[in-house]
């Protein structure tokens, strides 16, 4: 029977949407999750050298140890907002000839290996790896290292009985905050505490078996509470949110546009994916302080500040505009049987980016702070955005043939991704940074502003006729849109 | 023999399902009938230890169903297709489950034989996952998988919905031969009364939560039952 659920969990996981994607995107990921490896291993073994030469009175086993604590509960606050028993792989099973503490076990068995667990395991072991070639003594570090693990475990299953209970997240919640104002205000010294508890691990490693008898009380508990809920409308239930309706009244006044604008809005709002692009484009704002913080860039490539600044005020444009209209892809050809307006439908989408450029651009008014040239060298960039960026990622979104599935998570999502989108980054970040450069070599830094931001402004004085000619091209294309649309990605 | 006894579920103050008793000897083709929300899912959820009732108990052959699994290794059902396993392919996901009710691989493709022409060749051999397939081929899927390994009991909740004709008639005869000889007890609900009356010996209609009519299927039962939902 094991075997068979290994089998299935190989097969799941291979076969998951995650992994039906173009080979570029894949070799891209793979590269990626190979540097948070690298970077995880690194810190694990270079951290005792780390601390050893920053602190070279203390001992670094002891500096980990005195902050062990901390990281304990931090943990279990992390687990409780992110980690959820995965049941719903389990609902097919329920009505087959296997037993229900078989299915458990499995449950169970297979979140002791979930990344949460695993994550801590890339620091821990090299740090004891390190710590045994360091000659401190094999059996303490190994007992040390083995609390840690069965920590891991028991933090694991303390998470899904006190999941539910909110009262416990803010128990955990006033713990940490409390421990750390104790630490701050020198009431009393938590690290001590943390340090004495750990290194009486190192020094008996006996002790090992507290842990381990934490485990042993945490996962019968887990395995009676699931035993008791393991029923369709408990535990493996499908959560359904409450509808929050609002009419959006005021979006009326838009006229025509206006059943067009609310659809766009309710779709932002009631999807993860959309709604992180949304609230990105406010963490957009804060890019350019990693920019204007650096005099470096000013001083050698003012070229780049003109990146930054695009940014600034472009995350929704960017982010949002480059997926039109493949957000729709689900019931893009219901829109397309009904009798709509084509350019109502796109000049709804240019309002709403409009409108968030503008809302960021005052948003972004702080940065006067850094003088006026980086403030209009903002407004330049948003001028640029709204009369220029707009056009093109309309246009552009013809192209677009990837279907979006508004029901799969937000984060790390690259669904609806192909060669277009990094096409695309040439005339709406490559194409201003050019005029830029080359106005201000010809005449002089403001100079450079002025062509940017004239450009913007051409575009906005001529947004009609590039409008009807981008409905034009959407008409033409539908057929093939439609077509695409349908294919599952 | 499934017996039910005192059977009520509530949710909150809610109730949905209220049913005294209810016997369905062996070898009975047994149908439910009822409007959205009379019960039906519910009573075979009930009936599958999916849910649990609020009061009373349903035994499947001697078995009492919250409290012994035993009556799994005799009982096939399809609910819905939330119950199948996406990620499988149609071949993958029968093999898993002949073997969990003691067949092998030969076993399952002999099984699968008989299905060939209601498969119409675009369930098996097609390089599919579940997942893929249209609505009415993961029903004809699932409704297949609970038939693996002779169950003695089959609960099907709405497998007409979604199949196409050809396959209607084909399962509706596959259902009447499967309760031929007495062995196997048929449960199925539906909304299609015509479908429901030609398959089952007998017919019960839920309304709300409540037994309102219990039928042998005669000559007159299609009429009965289209008058008493006729509004």
């Amino acid at each position: 029977m094991i075997s068979q659920f290994l089998k299935l969990e190989w097969k799941q996981y291979f076969r998951s949407s995650y992994w039906q994607k173009g080979l570029a995107l894949k070799i891209i990921m793979g590269f990626f999750a190979l540097y948070m490896m690298v970077t995880f291993l690194a810190l694990g073994i270079g951290s005792f050298f780390i601390i050893r030469k920053t602190m070279p009175d203390s001992d670094p086993l002891q500096v980990v140890n005195s902050f062990l604590l901390f990281a304990v509960i931090g943990d279990l606050i992390f687990r409780y907002l992110m980690q959820k028993l995965p049941v719903m792989n389990i609902k097919p099973m329920l009505i087959l000839p296997i037993r229900k503490s078989k299915l458990i076990h499995y449950v169970l068995g297979k979140s002791s290996f979930s990344a949460f667990n695993i994550f801590g395991l890339f620091f821990y072991i090299p740090f004891a790896v390190v710590l045994i070639g360091q000659d401190y003594g094999t059996s303490g570090v190994l007992g040390w290292l083995f609390s840690m693990l069965l920590l891991i475990q028991c933090a694991n299953f303390l998470n899904f009985i006190i999941n539910k209970n909110n009262i416990a997240f803010w128990l955990l919640a006033s713990v940490l905050i409390g421990t750390i104002a104790l630490q701050y205000f020198n009431l009393y010294d938590v690290t001590a505490l943390s340090q004495s508890i750990f290194d009486g691990i190192v020094a008996n490693p006996i002790y090992t078996v507290i842990p381990l008898g934490l485990l042993a009380i945490l996962y019968p508990i887990n395995y009676r509470i699931l035993k008791s809920q393991l029923y369709l409308d408990e535990a493996v239930k499908v959560k359904v949110k409450e509808a929050n309706t609002s009419e959006l009244a005021w979006a009326n006044k838009f006229g025509d546009m206006a059943p067009f604008i609310k659809n766009e809005i309710r779709l932002i709002w009631r999807n993860k994916r959309t709604k992180t692009v949304f609230l990105m484009s406010f963490l957009f704002v804060m890019y350019g302080l990693i920019f204007f913080t650096n005099p470096m860039y000013e001083e050698k490539m003012p070229s780049f500040l003109i990146f930054a600044s695009l940014f600034v005020t472009g995350g929704f444009v960017l982010n949002y505009g480059q997926f039109i209209p493949a957000w729709e892809s689900s019931y893009y050809k219901m829109l397309m049987s009904q009798n709509i307006s084509y350019r109502k439908y796109l000049e709804s989408k240019w309002f709403l980016m409009t409108i968030m450029t503008t809302i960021l651009f005052v948003l972004a008014t702080p940065y006067i702070y850094f003088g006026m040239d980086t403030y209009l060298m903002i407004a330049a960039g948003a001028l640029f955005n709204i009369g220029f960026n707009t056009l093109v990622l309309l246009y552009a979104g013809s192209f677009n043939r990837k279907q979006i599935d508004l029901n799969a998570s937000g984060f790390g999502n690259t669904q609806g991704t192909s060669a277009k989108q990094f096409i695309i980054i040439i005339p709406v970040m490559g194409f201003p940074v050019l005029i830029f450069y080359v106005f201000s070599l010809l005449f002089n830094f403001n100079g450079g502003l002025i062509a940017i931001a004239a450009v913007g402004l051409i575009g906005l004085l001529t947004k009609n006729y590039f409008m009807n000619l981008i409905a034009k091209k959407y008409v033409k294309d539908k057929y093939a849109a439609i077509h695409a649309f349908n294919q599952k990605a | 023999m499934i017996h039910s006894k005192n059977i009520t579920k509530k949710y909150k103050s809610t109730e949905v399902l209220n049913i005294k008793e209810l016997t369905i000897p062996k070898g009975q083709s047994f149908g439910l009938v009822g409007n959205n929300g009379a019960g039906k899912t519910t009573f075979f959820n009930i009936l599958l230890d999916l849910i649990r009732p609020t009061t009373g108990e349903i035994t499947n052959h001697e078995i009492i169903v919250n409290q012994s699994e035993a009556w799994k290794s005799f009982t096939g059902s399809f609910i819905d297709e939330t119950f199948l396993i996406g990620y499988l392919t149609p071949e993958e996901y029968f093999d898993f489950i002949g073997d969990l009710r003691g067949m092998n691989k030969a076993d399952v493709n002999s099984f699968l034989a008989q299905f060939e022409e209601m498969f119409n060749g675009e369930i098996l051999g097609k390089k599919k996952y579940l997942r893929d397939l249209s609505k009415g081929n993961q029903k004809k899927a699932g409704i297949v998988a609970a038939l693996l390994g002779n169950p003695q009991v089959v609960i099907l909740d709405e497998p007409f919905a979604n199949l196409d004709p050809t396959t209607q008639i084909r399962l509706k005869k596959t259902l009447k031969d499967l309760t031929e000889n007495k062995e196997v007890t048929v449960l199925v609900s539906s909304h299609d009364l015509s479908h429901v009356t030609e398959v089952c010996e007998r017919i019960v209609v839920l309304d709300k939560g409540n037994v309102v009519k219990d039928i042998e299927t005669s000559e007159e039962t299609l009429k009965e039952l289209e008058s008493h939902f006729a509004v």
